[in-house]
């Protein structure tokens, strides 16, 4: 049973406002080492997927500068691999995709010309460490058409989502997108889905005659009378990073240590990553760290608390970081105190600056920026 | 194909039977150093820094390690599709095959290799050093010298020269002397078993070499003094920097310390000079609430519970709550448990130390090392005195 794996690299950028402002949500840095993409393209590649399509929207230099030519994933093949799949203007417009479902029709001659009888399609705001595989025997053993993975959780009202209301048998009744839903357990759609690869072209190719232009409302709300959609519940560890506050929030959920091995070894599957080859991590005798994930590359002379650090920070004597997660190659001086704060690549922060956020508003700030 | 203008030759084929239990089941070039490296990472870092890309791995001892290890050589960017990395083990030929002999028949067995690739220059490295080293720089001395061989030489303290190969040079950097492990050294200046060969002058060495059955097949001995014997061309090369052999418990041991402290000794923390090497993928290294961590170094996937100072822990260590890590070196995949106390040990990848265990004493040395083998479960309450070793038995 082959599969042909997508993942989705734009389509929630906006919701990240700021930490996407200048990168796909797929490159967006989590966890202290990884990127977005990484969970996805791991999951699929743990999953024993060997052919992977990015689908691309804008601002994927860092994306591509990130996943190279895939051989962290062991994606470099002969047969498959990776392969980016810019976007493609409509022929008449030239317009670039706006939805989900135009992304997909974009990309019919790439799903065409493939031979795999299933695809896995996931988003890149799904942090989890998922077998795949499961799911697509799940799929096969249903006869599924489309099997979409969901979980279980409380939800307030508040933000959009795709809810799925399944008979005994886990087939999807109706599906119900709205952002006036509060409640317990209910089964909140996490954007991955498995579909056989005739059938998804077989939609698209006919969507004028079915009607369907957007995925979630048509293909599966409509569809969900037409087809057999069915749902798979996911039941360890799953993150959905939909704005900053949850960026943040999740990223921190890592500093417990049963969150880290259900996402970075469940059964032996790991998560890849773009090898910088950074030396180890320094620590000096005048240093405090406690409670912190911290990466390779570091240099820390000062005091370290509830905190992820990237790859290359430095954090000078004297220096307090609290409650707070330092991108690739930052650096805090001696005397500064930062406390919730995001601070993204590359920021310097001088001698004695004090800055502070509040965990439910963290303070973020950009990219090469010298405070 | 175009010619290569140098390519290296890497002797990794040693034992390094003074790293005891470390060395019982992989060579010495595959022992873990510095948190995240093995020895030979050195070596094959300075290549690609130094715009080598092609490189012979000659190995022999416990091979097996060291091959999956050194693979296709991506880490080092030495997967190229002319040239890249090999590793090549003795081998069964027509007229029967042998081990090798010594360093110089290593590269004698193996001139197919030189001659497929036919470069100018072959350069000559050992895979038992910790050092950073711009090989082009030494090589475009020895062809402005139009030398027939180059060494690499570095000052050592004058007490300690006698453990060297000793050699003496004219202004001009020729040499005049060169005496292996004097008793009454006539300088300070070692040979740092680094040399380039113009090719065709090794071939003819190597061959010659060969004949006579009085030779020991090593550079030292034999290839570098018949050299001088002919009054050939051989230059040194002047080194500075860090360079420290790891070929005994202590000195691996020195070694690693070097990397601690506000200014280590040895920067692997360069851009323009990275350290490659082979790693599992795993998350970032976490320090718990009640975790210590004090002037140490560690890589990623590290759980730090318990207190370590003064210490270097590989890829995946675990410390558990209560157990004290000092002035020791745990490599990757093992893990200490509960209560257990270390103090001067090192311990090798894969191990478990059992709940309470002690392993050597706070006022050992690092003369007297306690010492665990890969792989080896140390039941709860296991004493491990100051200086002993243990090792897995099957």
């Amino acid at each position: 049973m082959k599969t042909l794996g997508i993942v989705f690299s734009n389509i929630h950028d906006r919701e990240l406002g700021e930490l996407a402002a200048k990168r796909t949500l797929a490159s967006v840095p989590f966890g202290g080492r990884y990127r977005l993409v990484d969970f996805p393209l791991s999951n699929m590649v743990n999953s024993g997927i060997s052919k992977v399509g990015i689908i691309t929207k804008y601002n994927y230099q860092s994306l591509m500068d990130h996943v190279g030519s895939g051989k962290h994933w062991d994606l470099s093949r002969k047969n498959g691999g990776l392969m980016i799949l810019p976007p493609f203007g409509d022929e008449s417009s030239h317009a670039v995709y706006t939805s989900r479902f135009e992304a997909l029709k974009n990309i019919s001659h790439f799903l065409r010309r493939s031979e795999e009888n299933y695809v896995v399609m996931s988003d890149c705001d799904c942090v989890c460490n998922c077998d795949f595989s499961e799911i697509v025997q799940y799929h096969i053993d249903r006869h599924s058409d489309i099997t979409v993975v969901y979980r279980e959780k409380d939800i307030e009202a508040g933000k959009t989502r795709t809810l799925f209301d399944m008979d005994v048998d886990n087939r999807v009744k109706t599906v119900t997108i709205s952002d006036k839903i509060a409640g317990k357990k209910a089964s909140v759609y996490t954007n991955i889905c498995v579909m056989n690869r005739q059938f998804l072209l077989n939609i698209l190719e006919n969507s004028g005659e079915y009607g369907y232009k957007s995925f979630s409302a048509d293909v599966l709300g409509k569809g969900c009378k037409n087809w057999r959609v069915y749902g798979y519940k996911h039941t360890g560890y799953f993150a959905s990073i939909d704005s900053v506050a949850n960026y943040y929030k999740h990223s921190l959920e890592l500093l417990d240590g049963d969150t880290r091995a259900s996402l970075f070894d469940n059964n032996g599957a790991n998560i890849y990553t773009k090898v910088r080859d950074s030396a180890p991590c320094r620590i000096t005798d005048s240093a405090l760290v406690t409670n912190s994930l911290i990466a390779d590359g570091c240099v820390i002379e000062g005091t370290v608390i509830n905190s992820i650090l990237f790859r290359g920070v430095k954090v000078a004597k004297g220096a307090v970081v609290k409650d707070s997660i330092v991108f690739q190659e930052g650096a805090v001086e001696s005397g500064s105190r930062i406390n919730c704060v995001i601070a993204d690549k590359n920021v310097h922060i001088l001698d004695g600056r004090e800055l502070s956020g509040h965990a439910t508003h963290p303070y973020y700030i950009a990219k090469n920026v010298i405070i | 194909m175009k010619k290569k203008k140098c390519i290296a030759m890497l002797l990794a084929g040693g034992q390094g039977t003074r790293l005891y239990a470390l060395t019982s089941r992989v060579a010495k070039p595959a022992v873990s150093f510095g948190a995240k490296y093995r020895i030979i990472d050195f070596p094959l870092s300075n290549c690609t820094n130094s715009d080598i890309d092609t490189v012979g791995v000659l190995t022999q001892y416990q091979p097996l390690i060291l091959n999956e290890y050194v693979g296709n050589g991506e880490p080092w960017d030495l997967d190229r599709s002319y040239g890249g990395v090999h590793t090549l083990p003795p081998y069964q030929a027509k007229k029967g095959g042998e081990w090798y002999k010594g360093t110089a028949n290593a590269i004698y067995q193996n001139l197919h290799f030189l001659d497929e690739y036919d470069s100018e220059h072959v350069l000559i490295l050992s895979g038992d050093h910790i050092y950073k080293m711009d090989y082009s720089k030494m090589l475009a001395e020895h062809v402005a010298n139009k030398a027939d061989c180059t060494i690499a030489v570095i000052d050592v303290p004058m007490e300690e020269a006698s453990r060297f190969g000793i050699l003496d040079f004219a202004a001009d950097k020729k040499i005049t002397s060169f005496e292996e492990k004097p008793k009454a050294p006539k300088s300070n200046h070692a040979s740092m078993g680094i040399y380039i060969f113009k090719k065709d002058v090794l071939v003819k060495e190597l061959i010659e070499d060969e004949k006579n059955p009085q030779s020991s097949n090593d550079f030292g001995k034999n290839i570098i003094p018949s050299l001088l014997s002919k009054k050939m061309g051989v230059y040194a090369y002047g080194f500075k920097g860090y360079w420290k052999d790891v070929g005994t418990v202590t000195s691996l041991w020195e070694a690693n310390m070097d990397l601690l402290g506000e200014e280590p000794l040895i920067n692997l923390n360069d851009p323009n000079f990275k350290i490659y090497s082979r790693n599992d993928p795993l998350p970032p290294s976490y320090i718990g609430s009640d975790g210590k961590f004090k002037n140490s170094l560690m890589t990623t996937g590290c759980e730090i519970n318990g207190s370590v100072i003064d210490s270097v822990l590989g890829e995946g260590v675990v410390v558990e709550e209560g157990a004290l890590v000092k002035s020791s070196v745990v490599m990757r995949g093992t893990r200490i448990c509960k209560g257990a106390r270390l103090n001067y040990a090192m311990v090798d990848e894969n191990c478990v130390i059992g709940k309470n265990c002690v392993l050597g004493d706070e006022n050992s040395s690092k003369n007297k090392i306690a010492l665990v083998g890969g792989g080896v479960t140390l039941k709860d309450g296991t004493l491990l005195k100051a200086g002993e070793i243990v090792e897995r038995e099957d």
